[in-house]
């Protein structure tokens, strides 16, 4: 039912952008206002998003660890999954944002024969997410041709190599495929696992959706309903000069596409998708170990009016010494 | 805002970055330049219509060029009637020559690199 929601969600946005363009002939709203205003509001989403996170404290220091803690010198400590110093921060977030560390920990837990629980590596998510991410990287760096001028050589190398299985044209990417096939399963892993059904919500199905629909449309562009790419970036290059012109006839498909990405842009700072941004502002993975070496000051503290021993024996000398009691200080 | 520096820092280098396709543009000087085609004098109409063209005819030339190896038929007839000798060299760079002057004006402008000149000879070209 959740994905359903999220489908027809999807399914309706096409067909906004769809008879948008081609039955009222709204091109420039699709092709230059929404892009533009979805822009802006992802950039001051983004930045709204990140500096609410640094607004909020951090109480305790909370970094989890996977390795042995940095203390005397002929113990062993491990550098990164146990991080001392900055560095070692440095390597544990780049391990972590570009190679899914922790994900790649992922466990199954099963119960055999209702007595022994079992712990098994599971990897297919890591695997699904990573190579989704890495694709999405890929072809977003592949789309900066339509950016920029004059397009430098590493783009169009870059290019090539995702296309080395050439031989036909169009060409056929491989991060074209390996996105597909990732988000493919990624969506297929809610669907089937009843666990995973049972916890995925609406905005859960509809980012996949979105992204799904982005790509279906971007290949489609490029092969079975193609479209103008030549006028795609004298409009692209337009916007940037902030002298934007479209161009007759770039082809419906081109502004589903733009439309459906311009929804994921606006979309992103307020969904799920956030945690790309958050996963550089995660203390549990931050933050140096060394509570022990270090005082971690919590900034909500406030000055506690306290009342120490010796003020209290002060307080009450004469009488503890009435009755016979030993005194600190005499 | 704790960690003021590291966090405007962040932004600002994710900013820079994904925003590196303007400020190479930007540096090169050429940002607003636009493909300048040099279309034919004498005719008044491509193979097929000319927006099809524009986002088809690499598709079409992949037709063409199967038909000619594959089943050794030369004649294309058009959506129009009109009959073309199916070639790259003695067709379309016929109208469209020197090539310089338009189809590289666009593939160097989306930075597509058709491998078809290693072979395809380019009559108007040196
Ligand atoms: C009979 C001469 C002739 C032949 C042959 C010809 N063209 Fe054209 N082509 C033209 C003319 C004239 C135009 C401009 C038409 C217009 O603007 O309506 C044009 C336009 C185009 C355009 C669109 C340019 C633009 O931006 O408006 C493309 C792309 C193109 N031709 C490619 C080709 C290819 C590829 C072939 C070979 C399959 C080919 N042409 C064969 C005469 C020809
Ligand atoms: C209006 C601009 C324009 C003109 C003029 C033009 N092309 Fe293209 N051509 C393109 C675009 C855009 C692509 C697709 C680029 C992509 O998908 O990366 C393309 C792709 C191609 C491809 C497929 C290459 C590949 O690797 O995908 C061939 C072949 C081709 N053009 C031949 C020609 C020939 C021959 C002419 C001249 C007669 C010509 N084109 C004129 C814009 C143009
Ligand atoms: C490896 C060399 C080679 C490459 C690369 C090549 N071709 Fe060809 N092509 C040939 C040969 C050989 C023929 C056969 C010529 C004949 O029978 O007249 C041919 C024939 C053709 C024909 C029909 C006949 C003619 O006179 O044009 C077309 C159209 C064609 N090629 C288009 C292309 C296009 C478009 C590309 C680039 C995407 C391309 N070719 C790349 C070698 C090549």
């Amino acid at each position: 039912m959740n994905a359903l929601y999220a489908f027809f969600a999807v399914a309706l946005l096409m067909l906004v952008a769809f008879f948008g363009v081609w039955g009222l002939g709204w091109n420039t709203l699709f092709a230059v206002m929404i892009p533009y205003a979805a822009l802006a509001i992802f950039i001051i989403g983004l930045i709204y998003r990140v500096v609410k996170w640094a607004r909020a404290p951090v109480p305790f220091h909370i970094p989890t660890t996977c390795g042995q803690q940095k203390s005397l010198p002929w113990i062993k400590s491990d550098r990164i999954e146990s991080p001392s110093s900055t560095m070692g921060v440095v390597a544990r977030m780049a391990m972590e944002i570009l190679l899914f560390r922790s994900l790649f920990r992922n466990d199954k837990v099963q119960l055999e024969d209702k007595k022994r629980v079992t712990f098994q590596g599971n990897r297919v998510l890591w695997l699904g997410g990573l190579v989704f991410h890495w694709s999405l990287l890929i072809i977003l760096f592949r789309h900066s041709r339509l950016f920029m001028q004059p397009v430098p050589d590493f783009m169009i190398f870059v290019r090539d190599i995702d296309g080395i299985l050439q031989g036909l044209i169009p060409a056929v990417f491989i991060t074209d495929i390996a996105i597909l096939m990732a988000l493919t399963y990624l969506f297929l892993r809610r669907v089937v696992f009843p666990q995973v059904r049972y916890i995925s919500l609406p905005s859960d199905y509809f980012a996949l959706f979105l992204l799904l629909g982005v790509v279906i449309l971007g290949v489609l562009v490029k092969t079975a309903w193609k479209v103008d790419i030549e006028g795609v970036k004298v409009l692209a290059m337009g916007m940037f000069t902030f002298n934007p012109v479209v161009p007759e006839g770039i082809g419906p498909a081109f502004y589903i596409h733009i439309f459906l990405a311009s929804v994921l842009l606006a979309y992103f700072p307020f969904s799920k998708l956030m945690h790309g941004p958050g996963i550089f502002l995660s203390p549990t993975r931050n933050l140096i170990n060394n509570s022990r070496a270090v005082r971690h000051i919590n900034p909500w503290d406030y000055p506690v009016k306290v009342h120490t021993y010796e003020e209290w024996e002060d307080e009450f000398r004469e009488a503890i010494r009435g009755v016979g009691l030993p005194l600190e200080k005499e | 805002m704790y960690d003021a520096g590291k966090i405007i820092s962040g932004i600002i280098i994710f900013f820079i970055l994904v925003s590196f396709p303007i400020w190479i543009s930007a540096a090169s000087g050429t940002i607003g330049d636009v493909p300048e085609l040099n279309l034919p004098a004498d005719e008044e109409q491509c193979v097929e219509d000319a927006e099809w063209m524009r986002a088809n005819h690499m598709d079409l030339l992949i037709d063409w060029r199967e038909t000619v190896v594959r089943e050794g038929v030369r004649v294309y007839t058009a959506s129009d009637g009109k009959e073309y000798n199916m070639s790259l060299t003695d067709t379309c760079l016929d109208c469209h020559s020197p090539k310089a002057e338009f189809c590289d004006q666009c593939h160097d402008y989306v930075a597509a690199v058709p491998n078809c000149w290693s072979c395809h000879v380019d009559p108007g070209g040196s």
